[in-house]
């Protein structure tokens, strides 16, 4: 131990890497995952799930492995993002099993038992995410594919256009022999970092060129470009793919990043703006758009001849039959919802299942993954870093709002899928993405400083000597 | 960077706020709202998830439950004998609702009711399974069956009840139906049901409860009470002011008879007797519209009757006097159900007294402990004892040796009275047989009756109170006083 350690900054004495915290909530979110799995199958068959070890032991050794290359790897990381999405990740898998037990979406002729390809899909978002944090050790690197980043963005948002809608929305790309892909959810991160490296160069130009008009900021023309490109863009996805929440997720993303870099309160009002103009003028003609609408607005009017209506009156019904502490799990009728049950509307499972308690539970905790990485936006020390952290956080934020919101009646819904929670390969293996990138910024954002280097004058003034 | 940061975190708050109020409004402030609503099938599924109860006759079930596999209902809703027992129990099913005793004593039968509490609670700390209560009913098997074959092909309707009490013994309406064909839930269920309503002999309309007929001579009793009560006569032997041929009023049209019958200043008796259609039609215009309405509101017309099932409620309706003439001899504008003719006879038969007619006579927890016994209660004076007394020895001449006689029963003293309604347009259609009556024995009046037969198939002169619907009464009467009950 050198001599400087006790003499010199605060910055010197080593931050706690909280990695042991980081562990125990592994294994406390892994335990209360195999409960809930256990708890799933007495409930449904009166006896403990026979999969219930190898289920318990594959999430542990997911959430194992992650730790371990956390440990190595990004030492100083936030330790409550890895533990929150292995719990989340680990629910979700129990919710999932749950739903393929259901004798009525068995009769379902597009009903597949999703748990086990759930399983092989947590895998690989776990894979991807070792594979960020191995592969990327510093954040800073992701700037110099701004713009190899935003071809990227496009050609993922572009690419489910030339394939056929599914369940009347274009947000598929099929593969033969592979499968779906929802590019959507890739291109959520990916776009992120488009955003993060533009703004970080542009933001001076966006904030301070601008003249004053009414009390507000209007920016020039030139720098209003990309604003209403994505505007542009986003409303291109919604009447092209018919996908309200893809379009609204990356405005939203857009306008809180520009916010961020820009410090200009406009921006929001533009944004909000152009988003209401967009959305209501979409609204007004596209037919899709506008079922949504009609069955947020009253659902149980359309109850017996609007598929949508009635849908999201069996998701009302479902939250509201759990009540305040729910039926238990494996023991309501949440699959009553049939179509997507273990998809977009997952969370009414959990609201019926486990009530206003479970459902709260849940929101809190996407809340504090929302808000450790907003924490680590506000430490990172470099302008791309803060960007990204916000915009992957602001992003999560508003999906977990735009899902939640939707399913319970809060919003018109707009089919995309709780991070982590439901059925499905893009979602869950993307989510993992974003929480390697989010560890490798808090990583880099909470590693002390490296050590002044000694300097003899500093020794000479501050030990005296006989 | 950092004030923006900040305010993008506040937002999110917000985001995360808005969706904890919003899912306390739907979870805990319209729980109970979203809960009960009829488009959730939670309920159904909650409501079938357990063995309902038994509608139980003479200690016997004649309901019972099977478990199913086909669909999230578990437990299905059976009948022992459906038929003779549906217009008693209704229908349960799961597709489609249920009706009658099976719809308004749902809370016993499903064992969700109130009266149930503490034997639930209970239930939940002994770990037993939960179950329905059972509905034990006042009627007579034997009764019911005899009702049952005397109307046998033919339309028409039986109801009996115990005057003393109000008891409904026997309750038939044919043609009848089968609940357990649509009990379930399933497309066979829905086609059954579709078939059964679109027969056109309307076999789950509960003729006894819910049609009404005119209810022809049977009502002269009726227009004969009201004449003794009124104190327009008073010796049911003495002779009437009863001019043959006698004219409607305001009118110039003759009132006929049924025949060449001895109607002229006829008595009471020997007017009931023969069935004269002057002399109780002028006695219903001498008596006037008020009154009449006054004798039948006291029998039970013009209000529904609840028992608990609900019947239609029988008119007897303001009219000017050459309706009301004939109203007096049952036909024109006065209509009745079976019930109530059942009613009126009872009503004789027990010295005046009209009890409240009832099935329900016990409701039982799932080991059988009463929960709710029924007291027999009394609907109405509907006339004197006196006067009840006189109209049973007018009526039991009906059967010694008038139009009757097809209801003897030997060593039983038995009164009625006949009754041939006509209907359609000019009689076009052909006519209803009617026939109530009460059997005595020592220990007073056991069961009193109505028929009513409305048969399409008959030949038209063959159609009369006394030749088809008499015989029905009387096997239905000797059957409750065979059964000792």
């Amino acid at each position: 131990m050198s001599v400087v350690t006790n003499t010199t900054t605060i910055g010197a004495i080593d931050a706690p890497s909280r990695r042991n915290t980081e562990l125990a909530l592994v294994v406390f979110a892994v335990a209360i995952s195999v409960f809930a799995y256990a708890n799933v199958g007495l409930a449904l068959n009166g006896e403990l799930p026979a999969g219930m070890l190898g289920y318990g032991a594959g999430l542990a050794l997911l959430g194992g492995v992650a730790h371990l290359v956390v440990r190595r790897f990004a030492k100083y990381a936030d330790p409550l993002l890895l533990p929150l999405a292995t719990l989340l990740n680990g629910l979700g898998l129990a919710l999932i099993w749950r739903l393929d037990q259901s004798e009525r979406l068995a009769r379902l002729p597009s009903f597949a038992p999703a748990a086990s390809k759930q399983l092989i899909f947590s895998a690989m978002g776990v894979a991807l995410f070792i594979g960020v944090l191995l592969l990327l050790k510093d954040h800073r690197i992701l700037q110099r594919y701004t713009y190899i980043s935003m071809v990227v963005a496009l050609i993922l948002l572009i690419l489910p256009m030339f394939f056929p809608a599914q369940f009347g929305a274009k947000i598929w790309i099929t593969i033969p022999g592979i499968g779906s892909i929802q590019p959507g959810e890739f291109a959520k991160i990916v776009i992120a970092v488009f955003f993060s490296g533009y703004l970080m160069v542009k933001r001076d130009a966006l904030a301070l060129a601008s003249r004053r008009f009414m009390g507000m900021y209007l920016p020039r023309g030139r720098d209003l470009g990309p604003i209403l490109a994505i505007w542009a863009m986003s409303i291109l996805i919604l009447v092209f793919e018919t996908d309200l929440g893809t379009s609204l997720l990356f405005f939203g993303m857009f306008v809180v990043m520009l916010y961020v870099a820009t410090e200009r309160t406009s921006w929001i009002v533009f944004g909000l703006t152009m988003s209401a103009v967009g959305a209501v003028g979409v609204a007004s003609f596209e037919p899709h758009v506008q079922d949504r609408v009609t069955a947020w607005l009253d659902p149980f009017a359309g109850w017996g001849t609007h598929a949508a209506s009635e849908q999201m009156a069996q998701v009302l019904m479902s939250f509201g039959s759990g009540g305040t502490l729910g039926t238990g799990l494996g023991q309501g009728n949440s699959d009553l919802i049939l179509f997507a049950a273990n998809t977009d509307f997952i969370l009414a499972t959990v609201g019926e299942e486990l009530g206003l308690a479970g459902v709260m539970a849940f929101l809190l905790l996407y809340g504090l993954i929302v808000e450790r990485g907003v924490r680590t936006a506000l430490a990172a020390r470099d302008p791309f870093g803060k960007l990204l952290a916000i915009g992957l956080s602001g992003a999560f934020a508003i999906q977990v709002f735009v899902v939640a919101g939707g399913v319970m009646g809060l919003i018109p819904l707009t089919g995309m899928t709780m991070p982590f929670l439901a059925a499905g390969g893009s979602s869950v293996i993307a989510n993992w993405a974003l929480i390697g990138i989010l560890i490798r910024i808090s990583d880099t954002a909470r590693r002390p400083a490296p050590a002044p280097a000694p300097s003899t004058d500093a020794e000479m003034t501050q030990v005296v000597r006989p | 960077m950092n004030k923006p940061l900040r305010r993008v975190a506040i937002f999110c708050g917000l985001l995360m706020l808005a969706l904890l109020v919003r899912d306390n409004w739907i979870q805990y402030v319209r729980a109970d709202e979203l809960t009960g609503r009829e488009e959730n099938r939670r309920i159904r599924i909650e409501r079938y998830a357990h063995e309902r109860g038994d509608i139980i006759v003479d200690g016997k079930a004649v309901t019972g439950s099977v478990e199913t596999e086909d669909s999230d209902f578990r437990y299905k809703r059976v009948w022992k004998n459906g038929p003779l027992w549906a217009p008693v129990t209704g229908y349960s099913s799961q597709a489609f609702d249920s009706s009658q005793l099976e719809k308004l004593e749902d809370g016993i039968l499903t064992g969700n009711d109130d009266q149930l509490f503490f034997n639930r609670t209970l239930s939940m700390f002994t770990g037993e399974k939960k179950q329905g209560g059972n509905v034990v009913t006042t009627l007579n098997g034997d009764a019911q069956r005899a009702a049952f074959k005397g109307l046998g092909e033919k339309k028409g309707a039986v109801v009996a009840l115990d005057p003393k009490t109000g008891a409904i013994l026997a309750l038939a309406s044919t043609p009848s139906y089968d609940p357990s064909v649509f009990a379930g839930n399933s497309d066979k269920d829905a086609a059954a049901r579709q078939k059964l309503l679109r027969d056109k002999d309307k076999p789950m309309l509960n003729r006894a409860l819910r049609e009404t007929y005119p209810p022809g001579s049977t009502f002269k009793v009726v227009t004969a009470a009201a004449a003794l009560e009124n104190g327009l006569y008073d010796d049911i032997d003495a002779k009437t002011e009863s001019p043959l041929p006698w004219t409607l009023p305001q009118s110039t049209t003759q009132l006929r008879n049924e025949g060449n019958i001895p109607c002229e200043n006829a008595s009471l008796r020997e007017a009931l007797r023969v069935s004269c259609n002057t002399v109780f039609g002028k006695m219903s215009d001498d008596l006037g519209n008020k009154k009449m309405i006054e004798q039948t509101d006291k029998f039970g017309f013009n209000k529904e009757v609840f028992t608990p099932v609900r019947a239609d409620a029988s008119v007897y309706p303001e009219d000017n006097k050459p309706q009301n003439a004939m109203a007096g001899i049952g036909q024109a504008s006065n209509r009745t159900t079976p019930l109530q003719m059942a009613m009126v006879a009872s009503a004789i038969a027990n010295d005046g007294k009209l009890m409240q007619p009832y099935m329900v006579a016990e409701r039982q927890t799932p080991n059988l402990d009463p929960v709710y016994t029924h007291e027999p209660e009394e609907l109405s004076r509907a006339l004197s004892g006196e006067n009840a007394q006189k109209i049973q020895q007018m009526m039991e001449t009906v059967v010694k040796d008038g139009t009757g006689t097809n209801a003897r029963i030997p060593g039983v003293t038995v009164g009625g009275k006949t009754g041939t309604a006509q209907h359609g347009l000019n009689n076009s259609e052909k006519p209803y047989a009617w026939f109530i009556s009460y059997a005595k024995t020592d220990n007073g009046s056991p069961v009193a009756v109505a028929v009513v037969v409305e048969d399409g198939n008959a030949n038209r002169d063959d159609i009369s109170g006394g030749g088809l619907a008499a015989p029905i009464a009387r096997d239905v009467m000797k059957a409750v006083i065979d059964s000792g009950k």
